[in-house]
């Protein structure tokens, strides 16, 4: 347990030493919502209709560029291999990292709902459960995304090949976020929302369980 | 100093906070037996001279080459051996094998009782690699990093103990730098303060006098000389043949991935062909 | 199964399977009778629905590979786990070529969000990342342990993206999925999905021992073994 906190406290160090580089993803994020508008046209009923997709589509993209940056800083001089080496259990490695990579990417969707709204006119009173859907959502990205970023940074292609991975594991994140994010926005008459956001949690409760088992293959030799 | 009680580590002098509790006196001598008696295990390996470590067969490829073939050698305990070669011949290979980084593809080794492959835990409990990546992570800085491995080995890391690790290594100054600042020499010490932060009782340096200033060769001198009085095993690759024959007492050769020579530095052969005749080495 | 690779079986399955897959397309594309409501168009279902099972199956057995390969760490499981992996990605891409050209003429649309194709369709996208993946690493142990894992996380993925699609379709219209066929012709069914269950094993076989040949032209061959070495502990056993 302290393996895993002292790894935590780690991972937030490094984001916050680096958190110009979380704004820059978070414009990012940002440029990609405005996209979406221009590709849908000056609508503003499909555009509100379609919020949820875009939102969820910009932070799946953001999501790369966060969970790639994230192997950076223990890549460049093998400061992993180093942690690991004194020793420290891998499985605290991954949790410390899977969790600080879910923050820091929930506090970017939280960054971006207002953008959402303001482009979209898609805002909701419903905010707390908004911010639950985010959590579990980056939390089912988060767990995967870990993982294979690890192996991603080590291999030549690690722009294209992690996000060529992830996308299609993450389907099911995709499908029940966007539902969710729809219910809360555009109403929720038959009470819905709460299966959608157990699927959520379902697959966030199978993907962190099996990167704590696999992630010490990966990373060791 | 302090004992572990329980599952958290308390310190036995109170640093005016008030909320630890010291364990009772009796709970402590307990604790203090039982860690004693490991450390005394790992410390009998120097005092009697017994092989702390023992490689048999080790061998390792890349691809389609072998980077070691069959090395087999043994080390006593509180010895400072330095293994030397071209480029190439597989001293870094050798000691990252050693140091659990790599797994062998052939043969074993056992360091301090523990075997590389069944123990792998046991053996990075016992040993520090200083390799040619620093294991540094370059935002934070040098007491982060430091405090970082005291963390994770349930060190002592009040900010007073890691200043004077710096402190030893020539540190101290910078000590609240960021790593990326600092020039690949600093790096090279700090990378040395966080092997000797942690106290492993066999220590691996691969090339420790790289990128250093005629004043940090002497700090690495003195480094050596002071693990070598604690009794502490080290195995040192080095291209320094002249400093490492006049402070080494054993020594290894490897050419092309095999042993070639092993045993005392007194008996070791003139490297063939004399390349480094002509070279001044470092001060 | 070592030596299965190595000898004519793999051959032999691979034409066994070829003729039973003539005959059973033969009697369920030109002889069987038409269904009542879809007429003709019904008849891919012959070959559709083997190629279904076949598709999942050979998928499994790529994850029992990945499976067996982390806890062996034998090279044989990572030959088999690369030829496996491809197959069951060209028999998911036929899958879904087959539900597009059975969705044109039914629905007047190329793609309809069937969950299985749906799900079929995911898979030939997670499983070729990890074909892709396997091209840009360099280092055979890596690969093979990194694909190994992939293969896993993928698989354990397929039920959850299964239901997730089914929900997420259901919600939208009443599909209703591609019909079953009747019990009175079940038989070029089964030679159907004997067929290319041989087909594709035969196929896997010759595969696997193609990725051992590659294997072994990229590592160097162990060192003799004389009495007092350890044993290869990091790769063991043959590469089969």
């Amino acid at each position: 347990m302290t393996a895993f906190l002292t790894a935590l406290r780690k991972d937030f160090l490094l984001q916050w030493r680096g958190r110009g580089q979380i704004v820059a993803i978070f414009a990012f994020g940002a440029a990609t919502l405005l996209l979406f508008s221009f590709a849908i046209g000056p609508d503003s009923v499909a555009l509100r209709q379609h919020a949820a997709g875009f939102l969820w589509l910009g932070l799946l993209l953001a999501s790369t560029l966060s969970l790639a940056e994230s192997f950076e800083r223990e890549m460049e001089e093998q400061a992993l291999e180093g942690l690991l080496l004194l020793p420290a259990s891998a499985r605290a490695l991954y949790y410390g990292k899977a969790v600080a990579n879910c923050a820091q990417l929930a506090m970017i969707g939280a960054a971006l709902v207002p953008v959402m709204v303001v482009l979209y006119d898609a805002g909701t009173i419903r905010l707390l459960s908004l911010l639950g859907v985010i959590v579990l959502g980056t939390a089912g990205l988060s767990a995967p995304g870990t993982l294979y970023a690890a192996m991603t940074a080590q291999t030549r292609a690690r722009q294209t090949l992690l996000p060529l991975l992830l996308f299609p594991l993450v389907v099911p994140v995709l499908l029940a976020a966007v539902k969710a994010t729809s219910l809360l926005i555009l109403g929720d008459p038959m009470g819905q929302l709460r299966p959608w956001a157990s699927l959520l949690g379902a697959f966030a409760v199978v993907h962190w369980a099996l990167g704590g088992l696999l992630f010490g293959r990966v990373v060791e030799d | 100093m302090y004992v572990r009680y329980g599952k958290r580590d308390h310190r036995a002098e109170l640093d005016g906070n008030a909320r630890i509790r010291p364990p009772s006196p009796l709970v402590r001598r307990c604790q203090q037996g039982a860690m004693k008696a490991a450390t005394l295990r790992d410390r009998a390996y120097s005092i009697r001279r017994m092989i702390a470590v023992a490689a048999a067969g080790l061998s390792r490829r890349y691809g389609r080459r072998w980077a070691l073939t069959d090395v087999s050698f043994e080390l006593p305990g509180g010895a400072l051996a330095m293994v030397s070669g071209r480029n190439g011949s597989g001293k870094s290979t050798l000691l990252r094998v050693l140091a659990t980084a790599i797994r062998p593809d052939l043969g074993t080794a056992t360091i301090l009782g523990h075997d590389l492959r069944a123990d792998r835990e046991a053996v990075r409990e016992r040993t520090a690699l200083l390799g040619h990546r620093t294991h540094l992570y370059e935002p934070l800085t040098a007491l982060e990093n430091l405090a970082l491995v005291a963390r994770f080995l349930g060190g002592d890391r009040r900010r007073a103990a890691l200043l004077e690790r710096l402190e030893e290594v020539g540190l101290a100054d910078r000590a609240g730098d960021a790593v990326q600042t600092f020039s690949a020499g600093m790096r090279q010490r700090l990378a040395l303060a966080r092997v000797l932060q942690q106290e492993a009782r066999v220590v691996l340096l691969d090339e420790p006098y790289g990128h250093l200033d005629p004043p940090g060769f002497l700090l690495v001198d003195g480094v050596l000389r002071r693990l070598r009085a604690r009794g502490i095993t080290v195995l040192m690759a080095t291209h320094l043949l002249q400093r490492g024959r006049t402070l080494c007492d054993r020594s290894l050769v490897l050419d092309a991935g095999r042993l070639v020579f092993a045993g005392a530095t007194a008996e070791m052969p003139e490297p063939a062909g004399s390349d480094g005749a002509g070279f001044a080495e470092g001060a | 199964m070592a030596a299965a690779s190595q000898g004519p079986l793999p051959k032999g399955l691979v034409a066994v399977g070829a003729v039973l897959l003539c005959i059973g397309s033969y009697w369920g594309l030109a002889q069987a009778p038409g269904e009542i409501f879809m007429g003709d168009v019904q008849r891919i279902m012959y070959v559709h629905v083997p190629t279904a099972w076949n598709a999942m199956l050979a998928l499994t057995f790529a994850f029992v590979c990945a499976v067996f390969f982390l806890f062996t760490n034998s090279w044989k499981w990572d030959n088999r786990l690369e030829a496996a992996m491809e197959m069951g990605v060209v028999l998911s891409l036929l899958l879904c070529t087959q539900g597009a050209i059975w969705a044109k003429p039914t629905w007047g649309v190329w793609w309809d969000w069937d969950p299985r194709l749906t799900t079929t369709a995911v898979m030939v996208f997670a499983f070729g990342g990890i074909l892709a993946l396997r091209a840009f690493v360099d280092d055979p142990m890596k690969r093979a342990v990194w694909s190994a894992v992939a293969c896993i996380v993928a698989f354990a993925d397929v039920p959850i993206v299964y239901f997730s699609v089914k929900w997420w379709n259901s919600l939208h219209q009443a599909q209703s999925t591609p019909a079953t066929v009747s019990k009175a012709f079940h038989w070029p069914l089964r030679i159907n999905a004997f067929g290319i269950l041989f087909l594709w094993a035969g196929l896997v076989a010759l595969r696997t021992r193609v990725a051992a040949l590659r294997l072994r032209s990229e590592i160097a061959p162990p060192l003799p073994a004389p009495s007092a070495r350890g044993t290869d502990a990091r790769a063991s056993g043959s590469a089969w």
